[in-house]
């Protein structure tokens, strides 16, 4: 792949009732962004587990883009802004990893937004061609891991809500 | 004790001194200290910046810069000057806001030796630090002589309530905390509501009919409402229509002969200071006929007269004006 | 060997999907990578959603015996229903159907074929992963409790609750004030046709307390909602009213005889005075008049009973205290309207200081012929007719220091103030406006007929309403000093009355409101709906309605509208006997449950608590709207999510990143 451009693997979780919405509202409105991500609907950003993020890097992407609905426009009251702080959270853990946080982003976008969601997408897929491969599944196997994350990791990430229950 | 640095600004050297002397008495009497700002310099009053941005942000960037160098403990600076008060909100403002009018101000700082940072000095107007630093409750128990029966009309000029940059102190339409303040040493306040409305600043030097319009609306509105004398906040309002009054009257063939004073001077003779000392006297229409009206016992509240059956309620008084602004 | 058997469905949608992705490519490759994961038949075909396209797939399901079904198509939000419909009509759960989108996200956002292609690759490849771990589920089913709670006793409500009691079934109407009616039983005429509110309003209300089948409770708020759609637990505080209601005839001699005047802050919008026992009007519903105890002299010292002596009834009864009632509803309308701006606020326009400044309420009463003036336009001073009035509209709206919305209603209420000066006093009028905006069936007619009565009309933001005269013609009046744009000119208007039509604002307590039912509120304050176009009177929150100002300003005609759809979405829900929920739903597995709590905040919709007894935390499956937070947030795993399980998304995610091809999972 020497002369070939680096093409990204990004996987997007998208919420079901808006930027899923927006992602077909881009489609319906033909407009273009590059095909390097794939998504996943959920029915809310709040549903995204850390270790969803975690083991899509560790799986082989590149960067993960989280999308919800505008704060204040949460389809299930505020839920929205659970999955602000888990990325926020996220993005200090995936550096502790030695993975660049711009790896991770988050973006609202209403069913509305399908042009501003595609140009968030295109914008992070130059970012992400900018920062290079990520290659977490192969640094793994160096280092004699599977790309299979453990359990204990994935609850490192998830001590968020701990803190969120001390409160 | 409070500790405040003070900018006394160029008027109070001069035809405001009374001002200056009448508000360091009071200092006193409210457990206020202010400690004057060593090298201070003119603020540019209200046309430099019309005329040369630069030069005029970096003449009160430099007074900014002394207040926060001379000023380790974070006090906030008192001007007494709108005119002054609102030049330095300002410069702090828009310092904070432009990178580009901060560079430069400061490149012109540094060849004095001098550097601001904007936000770190916090000011203050003197009515502002009486009515909310100190408080109603302190100057009430300041009182010795109270003015009973004397009609103030509380005029606080347009630059002290406006523009709004960090929010303002007081309504920027209707303010009443001098009104308060009058009423606290025992003064009846008039309404008066020309209170926030212009004085003319220098006009009186560009276009003389402009700046007698104004003063004349204002001296007719204090009197319409039956004030015996307006207390001023800054030294320009105060002068305009002092000594401006025979002009206006020459003008507009009308009469007016109602003192003007610093309400620092009126606070002073609550306080139980004797007039010389207040600098009574030293105004050109002279308000002593007008403070002989000061009673030794408050006078019997008028009678509101019975309200016809067929008058309607008006809305209660929105107590609040200020706080609900605040929190927006 | 794979334990189900998928068959792969790639639609070419004519060109749109065909286009641009090599449909018999993906199709083949399907079959043949994604063997090993046990897909068995790949096929592709021009139209999927076609009749004939189902057939294919009907067949399949019965010739090859398929367990799971991938469509590669369009967006689930468009086919999902009509393959998941499919699979059923051939006997597979229809839960056991994945639709992924190879339209609006792959064909119509990407130009090169062997990329969109490779992308499509992995959306099946997903979706296949997916797919294996999908469950058959069945619809979950709730009864409808046929009574409905109605919250507001305006126009709204009482539109919505007689729609509902006139189809024979049960409503109760909580009415905070004294009696129902709303602001519009305190306007005189209604826009644009003139005609009297009491003479359409009142004979509503009577029907409302008199219908057989509304439990009006008025002077009563809601204090609590618990539950969920079709089973909803209320409870209700009756405010003690001090009135016996049972022996009370309504003679309203008590009012006559009570020694307590009052200044009537709601009704009268406080230009008028009422008793401390009041109605808050003649033809208030119920008739049944209120102790106000804070005014009363009674409550105060102890003496007085003046009202008591009087009633023949025998019906004052002051021991009575505040009743606690328990509601089990189905449905709940929200229709608790709006504040009037205060216009205090605006310094500038001096209301509150200068006596001849009114808000729009205070000279809707000022109109209203049983009004405290008797419908006589004039001053402060209840005497003076003005010989001029100034109308500002925008007050508090469309001004970024209070509101930025329009409020709606305000140019065509100062059209109608403006009508009823011209008409009663002859006045001169002044209406001062941003924008004339008469947007709706007669409205411009009504402003042309405006026009014609020669008021003028001056546009631009007022500056400010003084008393400082500066010219004879000023002395004695209210100076408008303004802007007009259509000459850019500053002008001065002296006028002898000015009325502010102030900003319709959410209620004060909207935000509490809206909490204790679940809904939310938009950055204004104003109820949301759940969607702003197709379905505006439903929310979030499957069972509460929003009807009238409470979902934002509007006029008469769309309040009422609004009610009496709200009124059909909830008997369309009471006759379906019971309700289908989407079987999204997070369900705790008690064994795996440590009890830490952790999901039990995170929940916006209370379903989940803990079970003291089992130290397990508990999901009510009605109450759970599927949203996933606390599955993601379980740190033991121990609450799985319908359709959306850990397993589903690691499996997609799986398939999308191409694992499975990679390292071929053989069991």
């Amino acid at each position: 792949m020497n002369n070939e451009q680096f093409e990204p693997v990004i996987i997007g979780f998208t919420c079901n009732w808006c930027s899923y919405r927006a992602a077909d509202l881009a489609g319906t409105a033909r407009v273009k962004y590059p095909p390097n991500v794939r998504l996943i609907r959920l029915m809310c950003s709040g549903r995204i587990d850390p270790t969803f993020v975690l083991q899509a890097f560790a799986g082989g992407a590149d960067g993960v883009l989280i999308t919800g609905c505008h704060p204040g426009e949460c389809h299930y009251l505020e839920q929205n802004l659970k999955a602000l702080r888990r990325t926020m959270l996220l993005q200090r853990t995936v550096a502790q990893f030695g993975i660049e946080p711009e790896r991770v982003r988050l973006v609202w976008a209403s069913a509305a937004e399908g042009v501003y969601l595609a140009n968030a997408i295109t914008e992070m897929v130059e970012e992400i061609r900018a920062l290079g491969p990520l290659n977490w599944p192969q640094v793994a196997a160096l280092n004699g891991k599977s790309h299979v994350l453990t359990p204990a990791i994935a609850s490192v990430v998830v001590s968020e809500e701990l803190v969120e229950a001390a409160i | 004790m409070q500790t405040y640095s003070y900018y006394p600004g160029c008027a109070l050297e001069r035809n405001a001194a009374v001002y200056h002397d009448s508000l360091m008495a009071v200092a006193e009497s409210l457990d206020l200290t202010f400690t004057e700002v060593a090298d201070w310099n003119c603020c540019g009053a209200t046309e430099y910046i019309t005329i040369d941005l630069i030069p005029a942000y970096a003449l009160v960037g430099r007074n900014l810069a002394l207040a926060a160098e001379q000023n380790c403990n974070g006090r906030s600076l008192v001007a007494p000057c709108s005119a002054c008060f609102l030049n330095l909100k300002k410069a702090d403002h828009y310092l904070a806001q432009s990178p580009e009018l901060n560079r430069k101000v400061n490149q012109a700082l540094a060849a004095g030796g001098l550097h601001y940072e904007p936000g770190s000095v916090h000011v203050k107007h003197l009515l502002e630090i009486i009515t909310e630093d100190v408080g109603f409750e302190k100057v009430a128990r300041a009182v010795k002589r109270p003015l009973f029966g004397l009609k103030i009309a509380p005029y606080y000029g347009c630059l002290i309530v406006r523009p709004v940059f960090d929010g303002t102190f007081d309504d920027a339409e209707q303010p009443t905390s001098m009104d308060t303040l009058m009423r606290t040493i025992g003064a009846e306040v008039v309404d008066f509501p020309a209170k926030a409305q212009c004085c003319g600043g220098h006009m009186t030097q560009i276009s003389e009919a402009v700046a007698l319009h104004l003063i004349h609306q204002l001296l007719k509105n204090a009197v319409d409402h039956g004030a015996d004398v307006i207390a001023a906040i800054c030294p320009m309002c105060q002068l305009n229509l002092d000594a401006y009054q025979d002009a206006v009257n020459k003008h507009y063939g009308t009469n007016f002969h109602i003192p003007i004073l610093y309400f620092t001077q009126l606070l002073g003779l609550a306080f139980g200071f004797g007039e010389a000392t207040m600098g009574i006297g030293q105004e050109l229409v002279d308000a002593r006929p007008a403070l002989a009206n000061i009673q030794v016992k408050p006078l019997k509240p008028v009678k509101r007269k019975r309200p016809s059956k067929t008058e309607l309620p008006m809305p209660p008084k929105l107590q609040e004006v200020r706080s609900c602004l605040k929190n927006e | 060997m794979p334990q189900e058997r998928i068959g792969v469905y790639v639609c070419h949608c004519g060109s749109n999907i065909a286009g641009t992705v090599d449909v018999e490519e993906l199709t083949a490759w399907a079959g043949e990578a994604l063997r090993h994961r046990g897909v068995v038949v790949a096929r592709d075909y021009k139209f999927m959603c076609s009749s004939l396209g189902q057939d294919l797939i009907a067949k399949d399901i019965k010739e090859d015996a398929l367990t799971r079904v991938v469509v590669a198509a369009c967006s689930p939000h468009l086919h999902e229903a009509t393959f998941r419909k499919a699979c059923a009509d051939a006997g597979m759960n229809p839960y056991l159907c994945e639709l992924v989108s190879i339209r609006e996200q792959v064909s119509w956002v990407h130009t090169d074929k062997a990329a969109a292609t490779a992308k499509a690759k992995a959306v099946i490849s997903g979706g296949v992963e997916r797919v294996i771990h999908h469950a058959p589920l069945e619809p979950m089913s709730v009864p409808i409790n046929p009574a409905t709670l109605v919250v507001g006793g305006g126009i709204a409500g009482i539109q919505a609750a007689m729609e509902i009691a006139d189809s024979g079934f049960h409503v109760y109407l909580v009415e905070r004030e004294p009696s129902i009616g709303g602001h519009m039983a305190q306007f005189d005429k209604t826009f644009p046709t003139l005609d009297c509110a009491a003479c359409i309003l009142t004979p509503k209300m009577v029907s409302i307390g008199s219908h057989p089948h509304i439990t009006l409770l008025t002077y009563s708020e809601v204090e609590q909602v618990d539950g969920y759609v079709g089973n909803f637990n209320v409870t209700v505080r009756k405010k003690a009213s001090y009135v016996n209601s049972d022996l009370c005839t309504g003679c309203s001699v008590c009012e006559e005889k009570c020694p307590k005047s009052v200044i009537d802050p709601v009704f009268e919008a406080g230009l008028g005075y009422r008793k401390a026992i009041y109605r808050s009007f003649p033809q208030a519903v119920p008739k049944f008049p209120v102790i106000d105890a804070d005014n009363c002299i009674y409550f105060d010292t102890g003496k007085c009973k003046a009202c008591e002596i009087h009633c023949e009834a025998g019906a004052i009864d002051f021991e009575q205290e505040d009743q606690i009632l328990e509601l089990n509803v189905g449905n709940i309308i929200l229709a608790t309207g709006y504040d009037l701006f205060d216009a205090r606020r605006e310094t500038q326009y001096g209301y509150g200081r200068l006596a001849n400044v009114f808000t729009s309420l205070e000279f809707e009463r000022l109109t209203n012929a049983a009004g405290p003036t008797n419908g006589n336009i004039v001053l402060r001073d209840g005497e003076t007719t003005p010989k001029s009035v100034g109308i500002i509209h925008c007050v508090g709206s469309r001004d970024r220091k209070f509101n930025n919305y329009c409020s709606v209603i305000c140019c065509m209420q100062s059209l109608k103030f403006a009508h009823l000066v011209k008409e009663r006093t002859g006045a001169e009028v002044f209406n001062f406006y941003i924008d004339m905006r008469t947007a709706y069936k007669e409205y411009d007619e009504f402003y042309q007929r405006v026009l014609s009565e020669g008021v003028h009309f001056i546009r631009g933001r007022v500056a400010e309403v003084t008393d400082v005269s500066n010219t004879p013609e000023e002395e004695d009046k209210l100076v408008i000093q303004i802007e007009d744009t259509r000459i850019g000119r500053q002008r001065r208007i002296p006028v002898d009355m000015v009325i502010l039509s102030a900003a319709l604002e959410p209620r004060h307590d909207s935000d509490e409101v809206a909490h204790q039912f679940g809904i939310s509120c938009s950055v204004n304050g104003w109820f949301i709906e759940k969607h702003p176009k197709l379905d505006p009177v439903a929310t979030m929150t499957e069972g509460i309605y929003i009807a009238g100002c409470a979902q934002g300003p509007k006029d008469i005609p769309s309040t009422v509208t609004q009610g009496a759809a709200a009124a059909a979405r909830v008997l369309g829900r009471i006759q379906q006997k019971e309700m289908a929920l989407e079987p999204i739903r997070a369900e705790v597995t008690e064994a795996l449950c440590s009890g830490c709590r952790i999901c039990n905040n995170l929940c916006p919709y209370t379903a989940i608590v803990f079970d003291e007894a089992k130290e397990v935390s508990v999901i009510n499956a009605a109450l759970c709207q599927g949203c996933g937070t606390c599955v993601a947030a379980c740190p033991s795993n121990a609450i799985s999510g319908t359709q959306f399980s850990n397993e589903q998304v690691m499996a997609q995610l799986h398939g999308l990143l191409m694992l499975n091809i990679m390292e071929p999972v053989v069991s």
